[in-house]
């Protein structure tokens, strides 16, 4: 026993003589820091956002600012495709449309959405089935809806108009797609179908994280249905709202298939938004440099609808108990 | 032999099995003696792989899967087919070329071999060959296929867009026959939609049927968007005059034209809602299957000559090209040479159903264009066809231009009333001056 302590005490002494103390160096020290180890445990995340994320959008971002054609490098132009895109009365239409779109469409998803999650959350009886149902314009694949939705407003077999020409309430077919406000309308109206459980699905499960304690306690203070709603449901769902939203507004901008499917832009590009119109001078008529100026230009109007929820929706103080600012 | 086995196919019709056990062994043995003659050799071990657009029609593929898969059994060489959307080849062409990666031929559309000249496979051997043979090629294949004095390409073959009208309401309105004259086109759109039974042509984004109408609208009044130098000369009283009677002929149209893509004539012709439209063979084929009545009504017509007196129409072309990257060009040459053999060829084109006409004189004589008067103007679009570009060159341009639909919407937006003639041609020749800078 005593002898096994002693040879101990001797191994240790010699280690200890054999590397004197000294003075961590600064590569001693780095080799022991945490943050140094995130650093590298965070590369792989990096790499692979630097090289499916950034780079793609470099690369887009460069395009724009060259004249290349599919299958061959351009050569950079500087702002010659934007100066170019800024007189070009089909691109600024495209803004328009997009920026029509995106908020009409934003607009009346929130407002149907909020109500289907109001209305979710209540007692209804088959709650279960009613929740699942509301998801199946979501399901269904998009193209799918989209062909589903040119039929619906195609120009000789649309079956609103047949329906409305038995009731004997019109006369002629209803010029859904080939109108220019009828199109734009119409696309919208689609969107919406497309957009709205998305947006009623996500408040619903905010609305569950509220405790009915909040509105016990109202309750027998004698708030209104209303009062509740705006001091009470409102305020703690707004951080949700404001994701939903953002996401939601970024789907509407960026909608490429319902348009591409139903109208390809059309009637006289009524309908083209700034994605279907990148996508048809890119892809189709061949001028990446020209079609990635359009995508990039998005970009500014993206980077916008973000700023505001999440600046104009999130940074709320007296959430965590502070004064509003 | 080898021309009663092809009437036995007319006779087959889509009966492929009974086609194929009376010409398998046959077009085989074919295929083996002309391997053995053929001025091209494939290299050892050769496989390749070719891009295609997507058939139209689903027994003119298998007639071209038979037809590889003889040309395999006779030269050992595998050929793989990728089936593309007609308009997705030119994209995958264009990044091939320029990679220097993909398959070794792709058989795309019209000027697909203009934007990348350098990297095609100098086809002018296997073009003189053919030419020579089956009685030359039509003029506007020649200039789709040549770059200066190369053949780039081998034109396969063309779709027609031809007019479809009814016959019985036609007669109702005082025509015997489809007007062949503009003037009397407008008058007999007029009196087809007095009596209830009007037409209408595409001013949506139908990237077939509207550029093909509006092209001939545009060309048959003396419009050009470029001159022979390429200079844009959009801007010209012609121009208007075609504005004018896209116009016209659209106010005595059925509703709803410029929300049509290509497919929105054909359904509604099949349902006895269109009396006439333009379009390809597609309709009348349908019909003989699920509309008989539609059928037996119906025929074709050339389009109508315009002011400028003469031919013209556009047409869609089919060329068929081999990347200089690919370490096979003899096994492609084959191939190629072997699909435009009469015993290929004939069979083939016949079993497109007049969906497609071929660009060599000789084939004028395929039954397909006379055992059916109805299919016989089909027959001559590719002798009828202009190019796409106009008096312009065929190249990246003009491809461009039509993919980008500037004509079409400049006559939509002077027919629909979204813009003054002024306006409609300034925002196209801004465009135009852009494409052709």
């Amino acid at each position: 026993m005593q002898g096994s302590n002693l040879m101990t005490d001797v191994a240790l002494k010699s280690r200890l003589d054999k590397r004197p103390i000294q003075e961590p160096t600064s590569w001693d020290r780095l080799k022991v820091n945490k943050n140094w180890l995130g650093l590298w445990f965070m590369l792989p995340a990096g790499a692979i956002l630097m090289l499916f994320l950034a780079y793609p959008l470099g690369l887009g971002v460069w395009l724009s600012f060259t004249d290349a054609k599919i299958g061959r490098a351009g050569e950079f132009v500087g702002l010659e495709n934007y100066e170019w895109l800024g007189g070009d009365s089909t691109f600024l239409l495209s803004v328009f449309n997009t920026l029509l779109y995106t908020t009409v469409a934003s607009v009346i998803k929130f407002a149907v959405g909020l109500y289907l999650a109001l209305l979710l959350n209540e007692r209804l009886p088959f709650k279960a089935i009613l929740r699942a149902v509301v998801l199946i314009p979501f399901i269904v694949p998009t193209v799918l809806s989209a062909i589903a939705f040119w039929w619906i407003y195609d120009a000789q077999f649309s079956i609103i108009s047949w329906s409305l020409k038995q009731m004997g309430l019109i006369e002629t077919n209803i010029d859904f797609l080939g109108d220019v406000w009828n199109a734009r309308w119409s696309t919208i109206f689609a969107n919406i179908w497309r957009g709205v459980p998305f947006v009623a699905i996500t408040l619903l499960a905010g609305l569950q994280t509220v405790s009915p304690s909040l509105y016990e306690a109202a309750t027998i203070d004698g708030a209104t249905p209303w009062q509740r709603f705006r001091f009470i449901t409102y305020p703690l769902l707004t951080p949700i709202i404001a994701v939903v939203m953002t996401f939601s507004v970024l789907f509407t901008f960026t909608d490429f298939q319902l348009i591409w499917v139903m109208t390809r832009g059309g009637p006289v590009n009524a309908t083209h938004l700034m994605a279907t119109l990148s996508y048809q001078r890119a892809i189709i008529g061949g001028s990446l440099g020209e079609g990635a100026a359009i995508s990039t230009a998005m970009i500014p109007f993206l980077l916008a609808a973000i700023m505001v929820s999440w600046f104009g929706l999130q940074r709320r103080k007296w959430q965590q108990g502070g004064d509003n600012d | 032999m080898t021309d009663f086995t092809r009437r036995a196919l007319v006779q087959g019709g889509t009966a492929l099995g009974a086609a194929s056990a009376l010409t398998g062994p046959a077009l085989l043995d074919w295929a083996k003696a002309w391997a053995q003659n053929a001025a091209w050799k494939p290299e050892k071990g050769a496989t390749l792989s070719m891009l295609r657009w997507k058939y139209f029609v689903q027994s003119e593929d298998e007639a071209f899967v038979k037809l590889i898969d003889a040309f395999t059994k006779a030269t050992g060489v595998k050929v793989n087919i990728a089936r593309e959307s007609y308009e997705d080849v030119q994209p995958k062409a264009s990044v091939a070329a320029n990679t220097g990666t993909g398959p070794d031929i792709f058989w795309g559309l019209y000027s697909l071999p203009h934007l990348f000249p350098q990297k095609c496979v100098d086809m002018t051997d296997v073009a003189d060959y053919l030419g020579k043979k089956y009685g030359g090629w039509v003029d506007s294949a020649v200039k789709y296929g040549k770059s200066g004095n190369k053949w780039i390409a081998v034109p396969i073959c063309y779709s027609g867009a031809l007019i479809n009208y009814r016959l019985e309401a036609s007669k109702k309105a005082g025509f015997s026959k489809f007007p062949d004259k503009t003037d009397a086109m407008l008058e007999y759109a007029k009196a087809m939609k007095a009596q209830g039974t009007p037409g209408g042509m595409a001013l949506g984004h139908a990237s077939g049927d509207g550029n093909t109408w509006v092209h001939w609208a545009l060309w048959a009044h003396g419009g050009q968007t470029v001159d022979a130098k390429d200079k844009v000369i959009i801007n010209s009283p012609e121009t208007v005059k075609a504005l004018e009677f896209a116009k016209t002929l659209n106010s005595h149209s059925i509703a709803g034209t410029a929300s049509w893509n290509d497919g929105s004539n054909n359904k509604a012709f099949l349902a006895k809602e269109v009396h006439w439209t333009n379009n390809g063979i597609s309709i009348y084929v349908a019909a003989q299957n699920s509309a008989k009545d539609v059928a037996a009504d119906m025929d074709h017509a050339y389009f109508p000559i315009g002011p400028v007196g003469k031919v013209t129409e556009l047409h869609l072309m089919y060329p068929a090209l081999a990347m200089t990257y690919t370490k096979y060009p003899q096994a492609c040459k084959a191939l190629i040479a072997f699909m435009l053999e009469a015993d290929n060829f004939n069979p083939w084109i016949q079993s497109a159903k007049g969906y497609l006409t071929h660009c060599l004189n000789a084939y004028d004589k395929n039954p397909v264009w006379t055992a059916d008067p109805k299919n016989t103007p089909y027959r001559d679009v590719a002798k009828r066809s202009l190019t796409a570009g106009g008096l312009g060159s065929v190249g990246e341009k003009a491809a461009t231009a039509i993919a980008d639909f500037i004509v079409v919407d400049m006559f939509a937006n002077y027919a629909t009333g979204r813009e003054d003639a002024k306006g409609a041609i300034a925002i196209a020749e801004r465009q135009l001056k852009r494409i052709y800078r």
